[in-house]
């Protein structure tokens, strides 16, 4: 285990020490102490290393992440993984806005409550939030999953365009073009393998599914109103 | 005229002002098909511009330079704040982000070849980076949009600059579109968006709000890319002066600021001709805002919308600029609107230099468009050849009018060079109306 401490050791100083690991690296695991809610944390990582933040993180921490697994220890500013390629992020509190934006691939579990526009511009990445999110949740959402295990805020989905989009709790309303869609087995065994994962306990049967009503893929008048 | 049953004179018909042809006709357009008009390109209305400025030139009290012999650089450097690795170019004319989708990528690539062959740098745009443009572009920006199509660290690092694109001239405030017919399966893998369905491209950044949050993702860009390249952040010209200081504060080693005469692929016609201002009206308010900073020339200001001969070049630079940009003069040079098609734009109900339905695929020249067959009929190296002339020759323009006003370097062209030829160009530009020492807010005068 290599220890990174930010009482110490400055931002850039940390992130050029994990972006000069290599696939072939054979320090694989490391730790980030104190980083107190400091912005872009381990982001632009690209080995199959582990990383271990030791508290709350600020904006965009694990950016643009490709195979790293980053674990926070905490909470998590804005903007956590966002455009995340492929590896893995865990949240173990909870996350603020924008979780998840844009990511391409990968996997990001948020254990506690995701904030506004979480998965917004999605495209790939798989979302699991054990708690709640807040709205406009999944914005041109384009593909990926997302799952929450909570509640859903106002406007869910909207503007949506391929990526599933699945509920456990409530939802307080949805964005436009955004529907409850049928629960077909593929599905069920998707959100079983996802929640397994993500090492949440609900069951697949207990969620609805919600995905684009396809109404808004090609131009109309109405549309602009 | 006079009336055939009686022969009294009769009333003159006078077409309405207010109600124009072109405006009658537009009315029952939207009448009969209840959809607004889109296209691409820039304001086509008259503004004031460019034109409207002239050089003094060198007479008693200034010496000029050989016109032929003597040495006018041209060279610029632009991210010289933060970056590492500063983008070195030989011409200070550089090439305005396009997405691959709206054009070809046999376009794309004769934009990087032509820019290649002129010292300069081409831009990406919405739709990411292809290979044939960054194999082909020396220098390469990458700009890093709302809708993040195609967004990827390994591009990101590939790059030799970032621009963060906040708004652009032709729709400040807007996000963009891509209709279905342009959405070939390249475009819709590079987009992961199913093939054919209209894209759209957000008007916000997904992941920030405000200069405040954006200085924190400007960290995270030069986090991702160990510092090295420039990052500019382009603005549309709605509030030069604020947007400038802003995107300064925001951590920006270059802005970009492009006039309401710049170019889109598709948005409302309504939007490209009603909302924005003209860059003519925008440089002074840039370098006004770089200047109360006390960063003129260390944050760089790059200027577009409109730019189309080396004299808008040497105006741009007189009032303060470092360097400027092009899309739709780079789209002419390559062959777009080209009299050699004129049939087939009749045939598109259009004409040569009119064409702007950029958005439908059907360009004629094969540049605007994803279609196999027309774009066939472009040739990437021919046109990366006729661009490179195009460039070479403003370059060629702007240094003779700088040599005219005595100037070894285009840089040192200052507004003192300038006179205006229309009150609204002399109280945008804020340079004298010819023949006074005068324009309109000018310090100290109470008008």
């Amino acid at each position: 285990m290599q220890t990174l401490d930010m009482a110490e050791v400055a931002l850039r100083e940390m992130n050029a020490t994990l972006h000069a690991q290599a696939e072939t690296s054979n320090q694989t695991t490391w730790e980030i102490l104190n980083p107190k809610g400091a912005h872009a944390i381990a982001c632009g990582l690209d080995a199959p290393i582990e990383v271990t933040v030791k508290g709350s993180t600020g904006y965009y921490c694990g950016g643009m992440n490709k195979q790293a697994t980053i674990h926070i220890k905490g909470s998590a500013g804005p903007g956590v993984a966002e455009n995340m390629m492929s590896g893995t992020v865990v949240i173990e509190g909870d996350a603020s806005q924008y979780a998840g934006a844009t990511g391409h691939g990968g996997l990001l579990v948020i254990k506690g409550n995701a904030s506004s526009r979480c998965g917004i511009s999605m495209k790939g990445i798989d979302i699991v939030v054990h708690g709640n999110i807040g709205h406009m949740s999944a914005f041109m959402a384009q593909s990926g999953t997302l799952v929450v295990c909570g509640d859903a805020g106002e406007a869910l989905g909207d503007s949506l365009y391929e990526a599933r989009l699945f509920v456990r709790g409530s939802v307080k309303s949805l964005g436009a073009d955004c529907i409850e869609k049928e629960m077909r087995p593929e599905h069920l065994a998707l959100l079983a393998d996802l929640l397994e994962r993500a090492g949440a306990t609900a069951k697949p049967e207990e969620f609805k599914r919600y995905g684009s009503a396809r109404e808004l893929y090609t131009f109309k008048i109405d549309n602009a109103y | 005229m006079t009336d055939p049953r009686n022969g009294a004179p009769r009333t003159t018909p006078i077409q309405s002002a207010t109600f124009s042809n072109p405006v009658n006709a537009e009315i029952r357009r939207a009448a009969a098909t209840g959809i607004y008009d889109i296209r691409g390109g820039g304001a086509k209305r008259k503004l004031p511009h460019f034109d409207d400025l002239l050089f003094l030139g060198a007479s008693m009290s200034r010496y000029p330079l050989e016109g032929y012999r003597e040495k006018c650089e041209t060279s610029v450097t632009l991210g010289t704040r933060f970056a590492k690795t500063p983008i070195q170019l030989d011409i200070p004319v550089t090439i305005a982000g396009m997405s691959f989708g709206s054009l070809s990528a046999p376009a794309k690539e004769a934009l990087g070849r032509g820019a290649t062959l002129a010292g300069t740098s081409t831009t990406t745009g919405d739709g990411g980076m292809t290979k044939e443009e960054r194999g082909h572009s020396n220098k390469l920006v990458y700009q890093y949009l709302p809708s993040r199509y195609g967004m990827n660290p390994d591009d990101l690092r590939r790059a030799d600059a970032i621009e963060i694109v906040v708004g652009q001239g032709a729709k400040p405030g807007g996000g963009g579109m891509l209709l279905g017919q342009k959405i070939s399966d390249r475009v819709a893998e590079m987009r992961n968006l199913p093939k054919g369905i209209d894209q759209r491209s957000a008007c916000r950044h997904p992941d920030w709000t405000g200069p405040d949050d954006l200085e924190i993702k400007i960290l995270e860009l030069r986090e991702i890319t160990g510092w090295k390249v420039p990052i500019y952040i382009k603005v549309g010209g709605a509030r030069p002066y604020f947007d400038t200081t802003l995107a300064v504060k925001a951590g920006a080693d270059v802005v970009v600021l492009d006039g309401m005469q710049g170019g889109t692929a598709a948005t409302q016609d309504v939007f490209i001709e009603h909302v924005g201002q003209p860059i003519l009206a925008c440089i002074g308010e840039a370098v006004r805002a770089l200047q109360d900073l006390g960063l003129h020339r260390e944050v760089q200001l790059v200027v577009s919308g409109g730019i189309r001969s080396g004299a808008d070049v040497a105006k741009a630079m007189a009032l303060g600029a470092d360097a400027v940009s092009i899309g739709t003069a780079a789209l002419i040079a390559l062959g777009d609107n080209d009299p050699r098609w004129e049939a087939e734009y009749n045939a598109l109900g259009t004409t040569a230099g009119a064409y702007d339905d950029w958005h439908e695929g059907q360009d004629p020249a094969g540049i605007t468009t994803q279609d196999p067959e027309l774009m066939r009929r472009f040739d990437p190296v021919e046109g990366g050849r006729r661009l490179n002339n195009y460039l070479r020759v403003m370059t060629l323009e702007a240094q003779t009018i700088a040599r005219a006003c005595g100037k070894n370097h285009l840089h040192n062209l200052e507004p003192e060079d300038l006179c205006a030829l229309t009150m609204e160009a002399a109280a945008m530009a804020k340079i004298p109306l010819a023949g006074t020492d005068w324009y309109p807010g000018k310090p100290g005068t109470s008008y």
